[in-house]
């Protein structure tokens, strides 16, 4: 059983929701992120997601845009993700879910891909602009290594879709919690719990939401319906906020906290 | 001609190429434009109004000239020009955007978004929406609005909010990326009038289907002047719809040579050109798979063309397939190439093409001669140069300065 499913198990025989956090690989730099793994892991993550740094971003808006900018600058590729990955695994046996654009994916091979995150320990696989409908090769090689296969469900996804992408998924599904890019926000969105509602009706893999869930009090709303609460934007810009200072790595951990728990103090 | 018009399939792929690769929240709008797009097309009374616009108000068919002078310097063949740059707004891009503008009203939409690069597609949808009384929002990358900033101001006298992109390159590609992003916001009010053969399926059948009239008329026109089809079609391709728009009503013509020309830029090397066949492979980029100029990791280069609209990273899948096939050749001219057939068009014709259109005119420069007289040859003038004659200014001052530097 994969790591992934074995954590979402867990979760629930222990009648517990999940706390997702989004980096991007290579934000400020590679030691970075490994370390933010671990400390994010340390501060309650039951699965961690990592952003493949792509030159076009679109289903991004500023924040991960110039975090994904910040890792390209550094010379990060899908190679160092790999690598990320690889250090983490040594110390630890968190869910890595791999991020990404399709492009970087399809031209480092998904053959040779589907192999190496076996080989470092990558858990599962989300491609922001892959539809199960182009996705018959890539799902084949990945699960043919044991790779989950994550895919996003939208408020705007008919019935009709929602059928088709739970078949092709596994793992977990990924609710868009809104229609628009990666953000934070003031308010959740009201599309989220009939979305997640619908999805339940199709499928008995667990569900996570994400896009724009930027505090503790989203994240407890979130979990009334979904399974695991997925927040990015919100922690990226606080990477963000930090750079270059040397408690950056324990203020991520901070605020991942008060995400999860709503306490604690994350004020400078 | 069954394997032409059966393109795309129900999925939108040109064999291997196209397909749609976008976030799950733009899938069910890209079907309900397929189906409303289709329902359209059939649509004797969608179609009356679009001819009756084309006509009265784009001032369609446009002439096709048998360009005497030309002929004569070139020396070769006989060459004609499709005289697009005479549409209303200056370019071949008013077909499709008042075909899309249109759909768009029909869909019920009531905000319309575009992207642009050398704002003739900006100033196209601008004026498309004026007349369908739509709102208007372009994107261009400030790259662009500083190389086209007269452009910029034509699109705000039409109503248009022009919003400025600082992101990456800041041009075309940065532009659609945007574009992209707020449709994605917007999906239940908006329609993304995309202005090439480029993006998801169904944009680059879409978008050929409005082009093709160029096609269409052409050969009607030269059956009419010469009696015969051409030897060969010359356009420029940045994603490619004036290409695909002359060249589509003759793919099924084995004996018309079809010939695309990339902007070969100011190099070879990856970032000084735009020549994706040349330099690209396949890969995604905005939502369709095909030629791609990437590095090796698969992050998208930037491009270089003295051509705004020439300046992007891929091009339309259906170019991919048919180059693959064989049926169109691609080749690429420097910008050097291009400046010197503005040039020439200018004083032997009296007419200002487009930089963009100067790529396609440059080739003919180096095709024509190598042509027998009794061989026709026609190139499509997608736009006209007044846009460019900046750029023109800046690039000639440019050159006299480092021939007079260089002088002992």
């Amino acid at each position: 059983m994969s790591r992934i499913r074995e954590r979402f198990d867990a979760l629930r025989r222990a009648g517990r929701k999940g706390f997702i956090p989004y980096l991007t690989a290579g934000d400020p730099d590679p030691e970075t992120t490994v370390r933010l793994i671990r400390e994010l892991e340390a501060s309650g993550a039951d699965l961690v997601e990592l952003g493949v740094p792509f030159s076009d971003p679109i289903a991004d808006g500023p924040i991960i845009q110039r975090a994904s900018e910040r890792a390209l600058r550094r010379g990060t590729r899908l190679r160092d993700c790999l690598d990320i990955v690889a250090e983490v695994r040594r110390h630890s046996s968190i869910p890595i879910v791999l991020f990404s654009y399709l492009n970087p994916l399809l031209q480092f091979g998904l053959e040779r891909l589907a192999a190496e995150m076996t080989s470092v320990g990558v858990d599962g696989v989300l491609a922001t602009d892959l539809v199960p409908e182009e996705a018959e090769d890539f799902c084949r090689l990945m699960r043919a290594r044991g790779i989950e296969t994550i895919f996003l469900v939208a408020p705007t996804s008919p019935d009709r879709r929602i059928a088709e992408i739970v078949r092709a998924a596994s793992g977990f599904i990924y609710v868009v919690s809104r229609t628009g890019v990666t953000g934070t926000r003031e308010h959740l969105s009201e599309a989220m719990r009939p979305t997640v509602e619908r999805v339940r009706r199709y499928t008995d893999l667990p569900v996570a939401v994400g896009f724009g869930i930027s505090r503790p009090e989203h994240v407890r709303e979130t979990w009334r319906y979904a399974d695991a609460a997925v927040v990015g934007s919100a922690l990226v810009q606080e990477i963000e906020r930090r750079l270059g200072r040397p408690d950056l790595v324990a203020r991520v951990g901070r605020f991942a906290r008060w995400l999860k728990s709503g306490e604690g103090d994350i004020a400078d | 001609m069954s394997t032409i018009v059966s393109l795309p399939d129900a999925r939108g792929h040109f064999g291997p190429y196209g397909g749609r690769f976008v976030p799950e929240t733009l899938m069910y709008p890209l079907e309900e434009l397929t189906a409303a797009y289709l329902a359209a097309r059939e649509d004797p009374e969608f179609q009356r109004e679009l001819r009756e616009l084309l006509r009265t108000y784009v001032g369609r068919p446009t002439p096709l000239f048998f360009a005497r002078r030309l002929t004569a310097h070139l020396g070769g063949a006989k060459v004609y020009l499709k005289r697009e740059d005479l549409c209303h707004t200056g370019a071949h891009k008013i077909n499709n955007a008042l075909g899309q503008a249109l759909l768009a009203k029909r869909m019920g939409k009531t905000r319309v978004i575009a992207e642009t690069g050398a704002g003739q597609h900006g100033v196209a949808t601008a004026t498309a929406c004026a007349l369908l009384g739509l709102q208007c929002v372009i994107y261009m990358g400030t790259e662009d609005m500083r190389r086209q900033a007269l452009n910029v101001f034509r699109m705000e006298l039409l109503g248009a909010e022009v919003r400025g992109v600082e992101a990456g390159s800041r041009t075309l590609k940065d532009a659609i990326s945007e574009a992209l992003r707020d449709w994605v916001t917007h999906v239940e009010t908006t329609h993304y009038l995309l202005g090439s053969v480029l993006g998801p399926h169904p944009y680059p059948m879409i978008v050929r289907d409005f082009q093709s009239l160029i096609g269409r008329e052409t050969r009607q026109q030269i059956l009419e002047s010469e009696g015969r089809l051409p030897d060969v079609l010359v356009a420029c391709v940045g994603g490619g719809s004036n290409a695909i728009g002359l060249f589509y009503e003759f793919l099924a013509e084995p004996g018309v040579r079809l010939i695309g020309v990339e902007a070969g830029g100011c190099g070879g090397a990856l970032g000084q050109h735009a020549a994706r066949f040349a330099g690209g492979r396949p890969g995604v980029l905005h939502g369709t798979y095909t030629y791609v100029l990437q590095d090796e990791d698969g992050q998208i280069a930037l491009t270089h063309s003295v051509a705004a609209g020439l300046d992007y990273a891929a091009v339309g899948p259906e170019h991919a397939y048919w180059r693959d096939q064989g049926r169109i050749e691609y080749v690429s001219v420097s910008d050097q190439e291009a400046l010197e057939a503005f040039q020439l068009l200018a004083r032997v014709e009296g007419i200002l093409p487009a930089l963009e259109s100067a790529h396609a005119l440059a080739y003919v420069c180096r095709l024509a001669p190598a042509m027998h007289p009794d061989q026709i040859l026609i190139v499509n003038l997608s736009g006209r140069g007044d846009k460019d004659v900046q750029t023109v200014a800046e690039q000639l001052a440019r050159e006299r300065a480092e021939r007079g530097a260089a002088r002992p």
